[in-house]
């Protein structure tokens, strides 16, 4: 290998042009019809429309069905274990700000094992784009219970059905303290997630997406009545808001609602309404990395402080 | 139970100078307080004095497991142990010749402990004998009725009174006249402690300095016109440049210049003031310790820390290294380099959190779900702590492994004078190549005969990968392929083996054949040695062998040990007794360096073990070397 090259220099001499082609890593082995398949294709525009710079790209997760992402992107990634993406990419982006982080987990991922994780991290507010995929059960593991499974639902771990109400991951990201932005959208609605991912990407923090995403193999109806019938969809409108002018012409129930307000945010969380868009964003809040930021030193100034430390150690 | 050897020593040498100054090769003092009361501050100034004057010195911390246990309780005893001697001092030594004791509950804890010699001199705080309470007058005179049962001299002195003359509070006083009372027994330096006192308040006004300086000297007052002894332990003219730390400290420095910039960590006893040291200087030096939410996501996010290019650490204890078990094994599957410092206490469970065990062995080599072939050092004095991390965090980067030290409670908290490191910055990680990788370049591209292989990291253009925790191909890649998986665990493995051959034979300490060699890890080492010497010069064939490699081992440590009639690893573990009910040769469950050694080189080991929350005695192993070769003349 030549020289170590600046990280400047490789952001600046770059006349690489990427197609969404040039994202696709290891072809997606999940199920047909499956909806993490929309939601790689909506990242691997996101990408291609940012024109990311694969090798300071880096996509992690834990483990389940859509913790497989990282494999299907072509940049860099990690592949971790069951509810831990959260503290690796908080690595990553606090030795390497300069990095561009994505998560995907899974509902079990996310809520279960990595509840403790995900709590922390929206605290921590660090830079990245965060996706919840949510399809209300265990995938990989074959149909158990999730934080997220309907009541009543049966499945192989709670046969007599489900028997908790479901935890709404919505109102636990807002709930928490410098939560920074909270969208929610759909994989079947392509150009809402599209635009909502942009807006996520965009958006300085951690910026927490949950996607309502099908298993057709074992929730195949958890969602039939959003993605049947339109209206019982509220999307969140606002200038401030996720722009979307095919879905705002598809559902026909919008609610108005200003995305700085976290009180109407946390109460649109609440109730039985599918509702996606923005529901709360702030740029202001302390970023992590921003208050951790330190100065870069040689060796040899390492060195001399070190000596000065053994002097007043000194016998 | 102890060597008679250094109390021949004494009487050689006493009343040499002086009519009341004791001339001693060496002496053993304790310090202990209710918590709070500043006793291990008072001790940790005095074994600073003593070593810039010029003597060897070892302090050890007597440590309660809560914040603020009920004052005057013998489960409250918090303190200090300080041997200081005219040659180098490697462990605390047999039992305490002299205690300064704030109340008698807490100097009955250490009574019942056996830690005080029979003819000991005690210097007793008087408030309690005449108190007002007649609860308190009760339990003084049960704990002298107790204490009489040995000819300790016991001096009461009014402590409380004299400092009350000086501070509206004794409770944040008492530990500086204390550290009077010493430095007049032990004919300290004045100008060198109040020097040490200055140091120690120099964030606080001149009026502290002078308050704590008035209470030293009234300390010293009242030594001088009530002692009837001094005691002095020569000092050596100091040639070499030398520091005094803890072995706590000595890792965090050790991380700085290994060029470690991120310490990733979740506070656990007896680890935490690692990253307490550094929290102080690593700002300034690039570095961040990161208090991360759990033990788990702690070393999660070193682990993503180096994956993005940079090695980081993670101290724990052993109850955190459980907890850290399944990232370990992620770290060892994707070949991320990480260096985790594991500072053993008692355990199973919660067991001792602020005392010394050696008890992580095992379950750092095997402790984990699948092969996870990991690199683990163990530092044997505080000089080795500030350097294995060096070490470690080359290894961790040059061979893509997981380097865990195993240091203990002992290190960490004891304090030793060693030799001040000449700094390197060769010892400093290099710098991150974000240089583009080479066409065809894989992530695990194996040597087939090392298992190493280059380390590419985000930020390299044509390098991209995604690091799995699954079976995966040199591409990274997720697969199932039965072949495959055989030679990816062979790869792992056959670095360790790599790493062996880089090494040296461990070198042993005495004769190289002999009747007996003891065996040992970590900081034991000292007791170890001090005791093989002192039989050595009884006239028993005795040897001693440290070993800091545990995985993989030194090489030819089959072919030392075979040299010796027997082998006796010395530990601070749990081992059966052989000769408890039921405990037969097959089913004794043997000390943990015991069993990997008799694994791994089929030498009929024994050993000796003990988990009584405290370091060794020379005085103990002498014993333990005693029986175990008269058990030979008897075979």
């Amino acid at each position: 290998m030549s020289s170590p090259c600046s990280i400047l220099e490789c952001g600046t001499t770059d006349d690489r042009h990427f197609e969404m082609d040039d994202y696709a890593g290891t072809v997606a082995r999940w199920c047909p019809g499956c909806g993490d398949h929309a939601i790689l294709t909506a990242v691997h525009r996101l990408l291609a429309n940012g024109q990311m710079k694969p090798e300071n790209t880096v996509f992690v997760s834990g483990i389940g069905c859509s913790s497989r992402f990282p494999h299907y992107v072509e940049t860099y990634g990690f592949h971790g274990i069951h509810g831990r993406a959260l503290p690796i990419a908080t690595g990553v982006k606090l030795s390497r700000p300069e990095l561009d982080v994505f998560v995907t987990m899974g509902d079990g991922d996310c809520c279960s094992i990595g509840a403790g994780h995900w709590i922390h991290a929206i605290r921590y507010n660090i830079d990245m784009t965060v996706l919840l995929l949510d399809n209300n059960i265990y995938g990989l593991t074959k149909k158990q219970t999730s934080p997220t499974t309907p009541q009543g639902l049966i499945t192989n771990t709670q046969t007599k059905g489900s028997f908790l109400p479901p935890l709404d991951p919505l109102q636990t990201t807002l709930g928490v303290t410098n939560a920074s932005f909270v969208a929610q959208t759909a994989d079947w609605m392509p150009s809402h997630l599209a635009a909502t991912l942009q807006a996520a990407k965009e958006h300085k923090g951690f910026s927490f997406v949950r996607i309502l995403q099908r298993c057709p193999v074992f929730t195949p109806d958890v969602f039939t009545d959003a993605i049947k019938d339109p209206d019982v969809t509220d999307l969140l409108t606002h200038d401030d808001g996720i722009h979307d002018a095919t879905a705002e012409r598809i559902y026909k129930s919008h609610l108005f609602h200003d995305p700085s307000d976290i009180t109407e945010a946390r109460r649109l969380a609440e109730g039985d309404r599918t509702r996606v868009g923005l529901f709360f964003r702030d740029e202001s809040f302390p970023r992590y990395e921003d208050l951790r930021a330190v100065p870069k030193r040689t060796p040899e100034e390492k060195i001399a402080f070190i000596n000065a430390e053994l002097d007043r150690h000194a016998v | 139970m102890s060597s008679n050897s250094q109390q021949d020593q004494v009487s050689a040498l006493s009343s040499s100078t002086a009519a009341n100054v004791q001339t001693l090769p060496e002496h053993i003092f304790e310090i202990v307080s209710d918590s709070g009361e500043g006793a291990q501050k008072c001790g940790q100034s005095f074994g600073a004095v003593s070593a810039k004057m010029g003597n060897g010195a070892w302090t050890v911390e007597i440590i309660p497991a809560e914040i603020q246990p009920p004052p005057r309780s013998p489960g409250g005893a918090s303190g200090v142990r300080i041997r200081i001697g005219t040659e180098k001092i490697t462990n605390w030594g047999n039992k305490t010749k002299l205690v300064i004791a704030f109340n008698e509950q807490v100097l009955l804890a250490r009574h019942r402990q056996d830690a005080i010699a029979d003819d000991a001199t005690i210097l007793l705080e008087n408030m309690w004998e005449e108190h007002d309470d007649p609860t308190i007058r009760q339990q003084w005179a049960d704990a002298m009725e107790e204490l009489s049962s040995k000819n300790y001299n016991i001096m009461k002195v009014p402590m409380e009174v004299e400092c009350l003359k000086i501070v509206d509070n004794p409770r944040r006083g008492k530990n500086m006249y204390a550290l009077g009372l010493m430095s007049w027994i032990y004919t300290r330096d004045v100008e060198k402690v109040k020097a040490q006192i200055a140091m120690q308040f120099r964030h606080k006004s001149q009026d502290v300095y002078e308050r704590n300086v008035r209470l030293l000297e009234a300390g010293m007052k009242w030594a001088e016109e009530n002692m009837s002894f001094q005691i002095d332990v020569p000092c050596k003219e100091v040639t070499e440049e030398l520091v005094v730390m803890n072995g706590n400290t000595a890792i965090g420095m050790g991380a700085v210049v290994a060029g470690l910039e991120m310490c990733s960590m979740y506070p656990i006893t007896p680890a935490t003031s690692v990253s307490h040291y550094l929290s102080e200087i690593y700002d300034d030096l690039g570095g961040i310790v990161h208090q991360a939410e759990d033990e788990i996501a702690a070393i999660g996010v070193a682990i993503g820390a180096s994956f993005a290019g940079k090695v980081a650490f993670t101290v724990t204890s052993g109850p955190g290294m459980a907890l850290k078990t399944e990232f370990i094994g992620l770290a060892v599957m994707t070949e991320t380099p990480l260096v985790i410092v594991d500072v053993q206490r008692g355990g199973p469970s919660t067991g001792l959190p602020t005392k010394v065990e050696q008890s992580d062995l095992l379950s750092t080599l095997y402790g984990m779900p699948g092969d996870a072939p990991k690199v683990v050092l163990a530092p044997s004095t505080l000089e080795e702590c500030f350097h294995c991390m060096v070490t470690a965090r080359r290894i961790a980067e040059a061979f893509r492994m997981v380097v865990v030290v195993l240091t203990d409670a002992n290190l960490a908290t004891g304090v030793q004078p060693f030799v001040r490191p000449e700094l390197d910055a060769g010892w400093h990680a290099p710098e991150l190549d974000l240089s583009p990788v080479a066409e065809g370049a894989k992530p695990m591209d194996w040597d087939p005969e090392t298992g190493l292989s280059p380390r590419i990291v985000p930020g390299q253009k044509g390098g991209e990968f995604t690091a799995t925790g699954l079976a995966h191909s040199q591409s990274s890649c997720v697969t199932y392929d039965p072949a495959l998986n055989q030679h990816s665990s062979e790869m792992r493995s056959r670095k360790l083996a790599v790493l062996q051959s880089t090494l040296s034979p461990p070198e042993v300490c005495g004769p190289d054949s002999n009747d007996l060699l003891l065996v040992g890890w970590g900081s034991t080492r000292g007791a170890i040695e001090e005791a093989a010497e002192k039989a050595r010069a009884k006239g028993l064939g005795v040897s001693s062998l440290n070993l800091t490699f545990l995985s993989p081992l030194e090489p030819g440590i089959t072919e030392i040990l075979k040299r010796f009639k027997k082998v006796m690893a010395i530990e601070i573990n749990y081992s059966d007794d052989p000769d408890a009910p039921y405990i037969t040769e097959e089913n004794r469950r043997r000390g943990q360096l015991t069993t990997l050694l008799r694994a791994t080189t089929l030498v009929d080991i024994d050993c000796w073990t003990r988990v009584l929350g405290q370091p060794l005695s020379p005085g103990d192993i002498i014993d333990v070397i005693e029986k175990k070769l008269s058990e030979e003349t008897k075979a």
